[in-house]
């Protein structure tokens, strides 16, 4: 039950379905399976572009028949860190996969021509993808897919756009038009593969074991989800919300991490979004919650009243990235600047991130005008962003193919490495609230903020005077719990419903009995099944260097010091044994 | 008094689907899409909105008309009910219904509504409402 792997080989055009329940009865699903998938799948040394990297799809055994348990997990070599990727992504993935029959999905090869993968319950399908191959945006591509494909009404379509073609190392894959597998580059890998599309429908059942514990166990979630006060940031503002409230705590990066709060926050609050640009609210399959937040931008495009109207989903990483860490002033400008990214498929993260990056390059004289061509950079100058994320994916020369490769590798070139704001090879979240921020990035398995929640850490450290040893002892409690949620592939905003006895109760009223112990011992050796795939592509904590700028701007916590770093890194070390 | 699923805010769907899981859940003990005899789907992608589809509880049910074995009767204050013994899957009934609310679930039957309202229940915003309505 629930264990079925679709193996897809793109070299040969084939496809096999393998039962492996040997490691769904083991690793749950989601990240647990897909870790294993990835160390069968993937040996040391592997390119990350090369036809024999795999992609990889997971899902678990509570995705589609609880609350919130919405997400799908990729995982793959990343280009940006040349070690473990993984990303995870909403919208009706999970549910297509899981009604299609298939828990986990592992893509191999590189097909001879553009393709798209057409998989609709038993039919698998390698289709020609010439004619849309360089179409640019991920909209249009999902328009074009719509119409040719059948599933209407209830499929996933995930595509890339111009960045993934072009392998921009931080190319993203577009789920459902508003949700993402952003982070590590997974874009790049589908444009190595020629890979344009996956467009998945099903029409299967789950069968539920014994319908009357399930269903009370529903009711329970459902109601927690929708009438306690756990989710409200995330039914009102949602993430957006931040804005205001790191700003004012001092934690909010800003014009490349020189400050860490925005004299205009006010201007491109979550508040102010809601107020005047927000136009709906729309859910991943199966969540009430529905969080994505869409809001309408109206451009004049010529006298008479001509609009062009955009609707684009926002969140707090976005508004920060394109936002407060470019110096933007206006929500209408962060908007525009989210749309041209989200066209390309970019991360946005990263592309913040880079852009970041090149501005203080500028300033100091690093770059030259030569170098971009003619585009001044300078904090808050939208159109000239606009113009340089155009420049990224076009890669008309040097300097350009360099900054498709990500903050890391443009200061390698041009310098400014203790301004290059990244931690282990990847653009930050935005939060500079203290050391647990930093620390669990670096230590992190994919190197982001959701591994275990650094920020919330030192936030917690502000109030009740945490040592470092206990933001440690925090650090690594969360990175192995999330290994669980992340192995049912819940999502993480629900995380404060399915804490560690909502799990149980809700695996048992589905026949899959877990304790307690066995669940935090799973979440321990995914987490260091992870570090051995990490290692084995040449990961070493030590070797992370953290950019001066984190030490150089105060946080939530006041001044960062190098040795609070090292001292807690040492302890996390010792206490994982990683 | 009997009821009748009304679909009061239709603009206000978000498109999470918890009232066809609520359906198939409850009427079917399945976790399922076809088994559910609400449908909600996009009409070409997320972003261009939901369609919300249920049966219309009509009074004078043209799909009972069509039917040929007279599997489908009408109910007492609107819609109808299904005998499935008497029902041989031949789907006349479907396409005499304009708001397409009959679907077929994977044994080839029609999932008819009864009106039960357990999609309301699970709908956080309050797009479907259970109605009251007048018994003949
Ligand atoms: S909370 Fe938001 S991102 Fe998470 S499953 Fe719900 S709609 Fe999707
Ligand atoms: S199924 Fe269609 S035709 Fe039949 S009662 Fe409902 S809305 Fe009317
Ligand atoms: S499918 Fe069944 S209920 Fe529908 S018209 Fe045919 S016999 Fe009647
Ligand atoms: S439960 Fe309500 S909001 Fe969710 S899909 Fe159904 S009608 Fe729409």
């Amino acid at each position: 039950m629930w264990s079925n792997v679709l193996y897809i080989d793109l070299d040969t055009g084939e496809h096999k379905v393998k039962d492996r329940a040997d490691l769904f009865d083991k690793y749950l699903g989601g990240t647990g399976v897909a870790t294993q998938l990835l160390l069968e799948e993937c040996p040391p040394g592997t390119d990350p572009f090369s036809p024999k990297a795999p992609i990889i799809f997971s899902i678990g055994p509570l995705n589609t028949i609880f609350p919130c348990v919405s997400k799908t997990v990729s995982m793959f070599k990343s280009p940006m860190t040349g070690e473990l990727g993984e990303s995870h992504a909403g919208g009706r993935l999970s549910m297509a996969m899981r009604f299609a029959g298939y828990d986990s999905i592992v893509i191999k090869g590189r097909a001879e021509k553009p393709c798209y993968l057409s998989i609709h319950d038993d039919e698998v399908q390698i289709k020609d993808a010439t004619s849309i191959w360089n179409v640019s945006s991920v909209e249009v591509i999902g328009k074009i897919l719509r119409e040719v494909e059948p599933g209407k009404g209830r499929r996933s379509i995930m595509r890339i756009g111009g960045a993934g073609v072009k392998m921009v190392r931080y190319a993203n894959v577009n789920v459902d038009t508003y949700r993402h597998f952003g982070r590590l580059g997974l874009g790049a890998v589908f444009g190595s593969k020629n890979l344009k599309a996956i467009v998945i429908s099903g029409t299967e059942d789950v069968e539920i074991p014994e319908i009357a514990p399930y269903s009370k166990m529903y009711n329970k979630l459902y109601d927690a989800v929708v009438d306690t006060e756990v989710m409200d940031k995330y039914h009102d503002l949602g993430t957006a919300a931040n804005i205001n409230v790191l700003n004012q705590l001092k934690g909010l990066p800003t014009r490349n991490l020189k400050q860490s709060g925005f004299e205009n926050a006010e201007n491109i609050s979550g508040e102010y979004f809601a107020d005047n640009l927000l136009l709906r609210k729309i859910a991943c399959s199966n969540c009430p919650i529905g969080c994505i937040h869409i809001a309408m931008l109206k451009t004049t495009f010529q006298k008479g009243h001509e609009f062009e109207v955009n609707h684009i989903s926002y969140d707090y990483e976005l508004i920060y990235s394109l936002g407060t860490n470019l110096g933007i002033n206006l929500a209408e400008d962060v908007l525009r600047l989210i749309d041209r990214c989200e066209r390309y498929g970019l991360d946005i993260m990263s592309t913040g991130g880079v852009l970041a990056w090149a501005t203080e390059s500028y300033e100091r004289d690093l770059i030259t005008p030569t170098d971009t061509l003619g585009i001044a950079l300078r904090f808050g100058d939208t159109n000239n962003y606009l113009k340089m994320i155009d420049k990224i994916v076009e890669m008309p020369n040097k300097f350009y193919q360099t900054l498709a490769k990500g903050t890391v590798a443009a200061a390698a070139e041009y310098g400014g490495e203790d301004f290059a704001v990244n931690l282990g090879g990847l653009e930050i979240a935005g939060y500079h609230t203290g050391p647990a921020s930093i620390v669990g990035q670096m230590v992190g398995v994919r190197h982001s903020h959701l591994d275990n929640g650094g920020y919330s850490i030192d936030q917690k450290a502000a109030s009740q005077q945490l040592t470092g040893e206990q933001m440690v002892d925090k650090l690594i409690y969360e990175d192995y719990w999330r290994m669980i949620n992340n192995s049912l592939v819940a999502c993480l905003f629900a995380r404060g419903v399915y804490g560690e006895q909502t799990i149980i109760d809700a695996l048992a009223s589905v026949g899959i009995k877990k304790t307690r112990d066995e669940l935090e011992t799973l979440g321990r050796e995914i987490f260091l099944a992870k570090y051995e795939f990490k290692k084995q592509q040449g990961f070493d904590v030590d070797k992370i260097k953290v950019p001066g700028r984190f030490y150089e701007t105060i946080s939530q916590l006041g001044m960062i010091k190098e040795e609070t770093i090292r001292e807690m890194l040492e302890l996390y070390k010792k206490k994982t044994g990683i | 008094m009997s009821a009748r699923i009304k679909v009061a805010n239709p603009n206000r769907c978000i498109g999470c689907y918890s009232c066809m899981l609520a359906c198939s859940r409850v009427n079917a003990k399945t976790a399922s899409l076809i088994d559910s005899a609400i449908d909600i789907r996009t009409s070409g992608g997320i972003e261009s909105g939901l369609e919300i589809i249920v049966c219309r509880s009509c009074i004078d049910p043209p799909c009972a008309r069509a039917c040929p074995t007279g599997a489908l009767t009408p109910r007492n204050g609107g819609g109808v009910i299904l005998d499935k013994d008497l029902c041989d899957s031949c789907m006349t009934c479907a396409s005499a219904c304009l708001p397409r609310a009959i679907h077929f679930d994977k044994a080839g039957m029609p999932v008819i509504c009864t009106h039960c309202g357990v999609c309301a229940r699970f709908c956080s915003h309050d797009v479907l409402e259970l109605r009251k309505t007048e018994v003949l």
